[in-house]
């Protein structure tokens, strides 16, 4: 079932949550919703699920499941699946009979046999694998085992469309990694469609086919992870998508000064400021005649594929971090307090006035 | 060996301050409750069985108990009615003057209960203002068993609201949520998520609220008329006979009341531990 949104707006007394938004969702695909608190992305997703009405005011807002136009279909009637962030299991029941909730509160007519429900659960519950906690109450369950009866609870009306508000936000990283793959898997395998929100880039970029970005109830970019990540549209998406070096100077004649440290550079005269990625930023004990960025090494992290290098120096304002391979990190004998000069090999720009379209992108 | 055990067992209240809170606890339970229930059933000392049994068996006597369970009863119901409306409407929704009413919640505790007999009383006499209304469609409300459940009502509806306000409160709106996009309509969503799990609070408040009622004098014996075997509540028999020195008879009456009242108080406690036990975890 493909979602399309057309001119969706939404405030709240005087605020504007979302701006006129519109987005397309084909069928069968996982899409994330990605954006600090606050930019509207859980709005957004609850106006699709009908647990918000979107501005009256506008009204050619629109949304349609397919080709069924559901924007004024009550959440109930409009077969979603939605899992919450805490789980909003119903405590008084066990395992089983909130698995069950959505098939007992059927019509009588559409309700199956109690034999049919009896099945339809438990195969739900292997699926999930939590079979031999069916009599179990939540509150005798750990939060990933709470999560996953929250899926098989909204799995159980056989929704067309899926949707999860900060699923894995309250877990904790182990689980949070495991159920991400097991969320993958199931989409894969039930082929719905599925949205999720999430502040957490990494998994945006990990868990979806499309990332929708957003900010202040702005829709920023909606691109797959690897385009995202290798072509952010504007400043906002790339500062959002990981860790980012400042660097900020006057041009005069190609060359950036800042403080004692100097760079040749090919840009026009004036105030600059030039980002770059952790990766992009290169260490050696000498400089060169191109650049002249003395730092000095305040932290070492070697957790994880590369080796984590914070730099300050007293022509940067903020630290910067840079990453280093475990082989060079053990070639140069880094430690903390030793003096070393830092070579963008690559950087971004975007310019303040046309920040929405332009951008800028060198190889130093 | 034995210091050993002591200090060990000392140590085992990590908050400090347990023996002097404790202590003082106790002192202030004995003084307050404890004292004067004994006094109580020092009094009961002197009377055979039988002679208790003649006093609390008189006719009179148990017409007014029949006349006080009776009215506490559906004053009960109705505050459980009306008072899980009232929480509900302080909790859900967002209205100009909300924290008027939540205020206007505890009137009842904090007016004297006279003061609420005397208006009510006045109220609804055949000359008050309700009174005259109700008259002529044949409801007679003061000096009948409708008036005692009426006093009744008024001075016990705290306790339904102010028992099920915090739970549904706690009840987070998700959980509503949730119901409905399985597909629950509003009332399939109130029977089989809400009150399930406001039902232990709702309980414990209807039957605060009853027991309360039982106890209750001041609100009602001006507005009850106290015909004797139509409106006189257990409350007014205790005075009567205290007003005679009767001080035997009148504890008489106040042990059934007593008994009935921490019966009631025990078993609602009991069961709702048990349900308690289940929302959190336990084996139940």
């Amino acid at each position: 079932m493909s979602i399309r949104l057309q001119n969706i707006a939404k405030h709240f007394g005087n605020t504007q949550a979302l701006e006129p938004i519109n987005l397309d969702i084909h069928q069968g695909e996982l899409v994330g919703l990605l954006g600090p608190s606050g930019s509207g992305k859980t709005t957004l997703l609850r106006i699709i699920a009908g647990l918000e009405n979107p501005d009256l005011a506008t009204q050619s807002g629109k949304i349609l499941f397919g080709d069924r136009d559901v924007t004024n279909v009550h959440v109930r009637d409009r077969r979603i699946g939605f899992v919450f962030q805490h789980y909003a299991l119903f405590h008084h029941m066990s395992v089983y009979d909130n698995v069950a909730f959505g098939l007992t509160v059927l019509s009588r007519k559409r309700r199956p046999s109690s034999g049919e429900i009896r099945a339809r659960v438990h195969r739900l519950l292997e699926m999930v694998k939590l079979e031999h906690l069916a009599n179990r109450y939540p509150a005798q369950l750990s939060g990933g085992q709470q999560q996953r009866v929250s899926l098989a609870r909204a799995l159980a009306v056989e929704p067309e469309v899926l949707l999860l508000d900060e699923p894995f936000g309250a877990l904790d990283a182990k689980v949070r990694q495991e159920l991400r793959r097991w969320l993958r898997h199931l989409h894969d395998e039930f082929n719905f469609t599925s949205v999720f929100v999430t502040h957490d880039q990494e998994e945006a970029l990990e868990l979806s086919d499309r990332v929708v970005v957003m900010s202040d109830g702005r829709i920023e970019q909606i691109d797959t992870p690897d385009e995202l990540y290798r072509e952010p549209k504007n400043r906002f998406v790339f500062e959002f998508l990981g860790d980012v070096n400042h660097l900020e100077g006057k041009v005069t004649n190609g060359v950036l000064t800042c403080g004692d440290a100097y760079w040749h550079v090919d840009l026009p005269d004036g105030h600059q400021e030039l980002l770059l990625r952790p990766h992009e930023v290169r260490l050696t004990e000498q400089p060169t005649s191109e650049s002249h960025l003395p730092v000095t090494i305040t932290a070492i992290s070697p957790v994880g594929a590369e080796v984590r290098v914070e730099l300050e120096a007293d022509w940067l304002a903020q630290p910067w971090l840079a990453t280093v391979r475990h082989t060079d990190f053990e070639h140069m004998a880094l430690r903390r307090g030793q003096r070393l000069y830092a070579h963008p090999r690559h950087w971004r720009r975007f310019p303040e006035t046309e920040s929405k379209t332009a951008e800028q992108s060198r190889v130093a | 060996m034995s210091q050993l055990a002591f200090r060990r067992s000392g140590s085992t209240h990590v908050l400090p301050g347990f023996g002097l809170s404790m202590g003082i606890s106790v002192l202030f339970i004995s003084l307050v409750l404890l004292l004067p229930l004994t006094g109580l059933f020092g009094q009961l000392a002197g009377l055979s069985f039988a002679e208790y049994w003649a006093i609390i068996t008189e006719g009179r006597v148990v017409a007014s108990y029949m006349v006080t369970i009776g009215a506490a009863a559906v004053a009960a119901l109705v505050n459980a009615v009306f008072g899980l409306l009232l929480a509900w409407v302080l909790v859900r929704y967002e209205f100009p003057g909300r924290r008027l009413l939540d205020a206007l919640m505890d009137l009842p505790f904090a007016l004297p209960t006279a003061v609420a007999g005397i208006t009510l009383a006045t109220m609804y006499a055949s000359s008050g203002w309700m009174g005259r209304l109700l008259e002529p469609l044949g409801f007679q409300v003061a000096y009948t068993w409708v008036g005692i459940a009426l006093a009744m009502a008024f001075t016990s509806i705290p306790f339904v609201v102010r028992t099920v306000q915090p739970v549904l409160e706690d009840l987070p709106a998700e959980v509503d949520e949730a119901a409905m996009t399985l597909g629950a309509t509003d009332g399939v969503g109130f029977r089989r998520v809400i009150l399930p799990h406001i039902w232990p609070a709702l309980v414990t408040g209807t039957g605060l609220a009853f027991v309360r009622s039982l106890g209750e004098f001041g609100a009602i014996i001006f507005i009850a008329g106290n015909m004797p075997y139509e409106t006189e509540i257990t409350a007014l028999m205790i005075f009567v006979k205290l007003q005679e020195y009767d001080y035997v008879g009148a504890s008489a009456i106040a042990s059934v009341v007593l008994f009935v009242s921490l019966t009631l108080l025990l078993v609602i406690n009991i069961w709702q531990g048990r349900f308690i036990r289940r929302l959190h975890g336990g084996k139940g």
